[in-house]
């Protein structure tokens, strides 16, 4: 038996740490069913009775989705839809370019001694820790520059003329994502014993099939737990898409923001209740990956 | 077969290059001819290069001098899937993520084999390594034995000319790898192909091979049938390695044709009749070798040739065998008696300071080179 069990500190010290990280999420879910459109205080939960929405001043009176009535308003909203398949066109691209990158990255680490080997290790910690308004400014800095050169060299005009968007946004993930990509796979690398390779050579498949059969399948787990993290880092990133992103690039994280610059209905809450649903999985996903991962180690 | 060895490495030489930038040479102009059929040894403690050696012939390390040759082809690059040979790893190296069938499979897969045929053959070798109905597992689900069989069969479906084997058993316990052992012997006898086997357990390499290469430091010390290693060592490391030796320090006072008469400072006092080796010249500083079984021990005097009085220091009883550690003047050697008669009177042992005479006879001794 655990003799802190029981303790009070312990019990209260647990309480408040699951307080603050949850209760804002709870209160963010329960107001997007808020009847109050100005969502300042809770005004219940909005009836489903008519077929039409009925407002009485900024209460909502009733609505044919009933307490789902602003995930309705959500999804008849266009701008929301079309921010969320930029979010999601952005976070599949960059995913599946920075996880292949990143494994090739962790592989070469992994086999191969050459002299940049300290250097290349290190610099991929560089991304990571410095501050993301800083490498936001220096991506932007880096597009502006390039961009406008190109432009003016070959005198680009109207459509033709390079400009931010969801390359330049998917570009810049890709960028942060690598890093984080290498250092997962780069783990589960550590436990792959190179005689897994000698064994499937030795028994007659070349250098590429025993990359397919053998080596890919063993460290496939590795490599989901990679894209999956760096599948959640790009659907919620907000600073780097901020200096980024241009006209019709415009993601989740940017138009959440502009619209609280606005006026805060609860369709914000809605928006926010979906995604954090789909983070949730996707996180979720992940756990489930590396424990088996971790089984299978053992 | 185009050649009469299986395996060939003459002069083989590989260097690697240490994280400090030198160079060392894990394996040192090693010769060795490995005829077909044959279960070859390479024997010696960690880092002698018999691993190496081994790795070499599999194509998993080039050679930096030298040539292997397999079947009597130079095999220069190529690559290990493009070698005859087939390899049980140490650690197995089973994948994890395919089933016992599809292991097996794999090698059949690579060679084109259909799947009537390779259904066929992998239940050939389940049952030959007595693994019939495992099919389905995964390595995980299986004993440490059953995953050493499953490497096993793994490798000997691809029907290869050649078997090596690296340390196969290291990871299995004493029980276990006693049984393995004969198993694997009647195997290899009942297929009839070469195996090439790298183990640091003597007895595991006298019990099966039909010959043994004893290395130590990148070099073969001794190459032979297990008992010319055991009872003709050719140098001091080998007698010292397999099994024990005495050594007592001398010099040849007078040489023959057929023997040799040496003096022991150390006893000050001449051996005579010794037998003789190769390049043994009159007044050179050698070692007298003889194995602890082989001292005869009386506790009096029979014969004046060869026999020298002492003290007994310590006895060991050890069961089948009783261990007398004898001092002559100062030099102590073992004799290990086999306990033939009941040892439950304490009296049959010899007493502690005891005067017993140790006998030396010149057949069972050796006359080595200082290494």
């Amino acid at each position: 038996m655990n003799p802190f069990r029981r303790s009070p500190f312990v019990i209260a010290a647990t309480v408040l740490v699951y307080f603050f990280l949850y209760a804002p999420i709870v209160g963010l879910i329960l107001y997007s069913f808020n009847a109050s459109r100005t969502n300042v205080t809770f005004e219940g939960f909005i009836p489903a009775y008519s077929e039409n929405v009925v407002m009485d001043g900024s209460l909502v009176k009733s609505s044919p989705c009933g307490p789902f009535h602003w995930y309705c308003d959500l999804a008849k909203n266009n701008d929301v839809t079309e921010a969320a398949g930029n979010t999601l066109t952005i976070a599949f691209t960059a995913t599946i370019i920075s996880t292949i990158i990143g494994t090739m990255a962790a592989l070469a680490l992994q086999r191969y001694n050459f002299k940049m080997k300290p250097f290349s290790q290190l610099s991929l910690y560089i991304p990571i820790v410095i501050p993301e308004i800083v490498m936001g400014i220096g991506i932007l800095t880096l597009f502006s520059q390039f961009f406008g050169w190109v432009n003016e060299t070959f005198n680009l005009v109207g459509d033709g003329r390079l400009s931010l968007g969801i390359a330049t946004v998917t570009m810049s993930h890709i960028a942060f994502m690598v890093p984080f990509v290498t250092l997962v796979v780069q783990a589960r690398l550590q436990g792959f014993d190179k005689s897994y390779e000698e064994a499937a050579m030795d028994l007659g498949a070349n250098e590429w099939t025993t990359f397919r059969r053998v080596t890919f399948p063993m460290i496939l787990p590795g490599i989901m737990s990679g894209a999956l993290l760096a599948f959640t880092l790009s659907l919620d990133d907000f600073v780097i898409t901020f200096f980024t992103n241009g006209p019709g690039s415009t993601t989740l994280p940017i138009y959440v923001y502009g619209l609280l610059r606005r006026i805060i209905t609860p369709q914000v809450n809605a928006l926010s209740t979906v995604w954090i649903l789909v983070v949730f999985f996707a996180v979720l996903a992940l756990q489930i990956l590396q424990n088996r991962d971790s089984k299978q180690h053992s | 077969m185009t050649s009469e060895f299986a395996v060939e490495m003459r002069d083989v030489v590989k260097r690697f290059i240490t994280p400090e930038g030198g160079e060392i040479a894990a394996v040192d102009h090693v010769t060795m001819q490995i005829k077909n059929g044959e279960f070859f040894s390479m024997l010696g403690s960690s880092g002698c290069g018999k691993t190496t050696s081994l790795r070499m012939v599999a194509g998993f390390e080039w050679t930096t001098e030298g040539e292997v040759y397999i079947e009597g082809k130079a095999m220069g690059h190529t690559p290990p899937f493009q070698r005859k040979v087939n390899t049980v790893f140490q650690n197995y190296a089973l994948f994890q993520h395919l089933t016992v069938f599809q292991n097996l499979a794999f090698g059949l897969e690579m060679e084109g084999a259909k799947e009537d045929e390779i259904k066929k053959r992998v239940g050939h070798a389940l049952e030959m390594v007595q693994l019939t109905g495992m099919d389905r597992r995964k390595p995980k689900h299986l004993s440490g034995g059953q995953q050493q069989r499953v490497a096993l069969a793994r490798a000997l479906v691809k029907t290869p000319d050649v078997l090596l084997l690296d340390e196969p058993l290291g990871a299995l316990d004493l029980k276990l790898r006693k049984e393995m052992q004969l198993e694997l012997k009647a195997l290899q006898q009942q297929l009839g192909i070469t195996f090439i086997y790298v183990t640091h357990d003597q007895e595991e390499a006298l019990t099966m091979s039909d010959r043994i290469a004893v290395m130590s430091n990148g070099k073969v010390k001794q190459m032979g049938t297990p008992v010319e290693i055991y009872e003709r060592p050719t140098n001091k490391f080998v007698a010292d390695f397999i099994g024990e030796s005495n050594f007592l320090e001398g010099k040849i006072k007078f040489i023959s044709k057929s023997e040799a008469r040496v003096f022991v400072p150390s006893l000050n006092t001449e051996l005579v009749g010794m037998p003789i080796s190769e390049g043994l010249v009159k007044g050179e500083e050698i070692v007298v070798c003889i194995r602890p079984e082989k001292v005869r021990i009386t506790e009096k005097n029979a014969i004046n040739q060869n026999m020298f009085r002492g003290k007994v220091a310590n006895t060991v009883y050890i069961g089948a065998d009783t261990h007398v550690f004898v001092d002559l003047q100062g030099t102590r050697l073992k004799v290990w008696e086999q306990n033939r008669i009941s040892r439950l009177d304490p009296k049959s042992f010899y007493a502690v300071g005891q005067e017993v005479w140790l006998m030396l006879m010149p057949e069972n001794t050796l006359v080595l080179k200082k290494d």
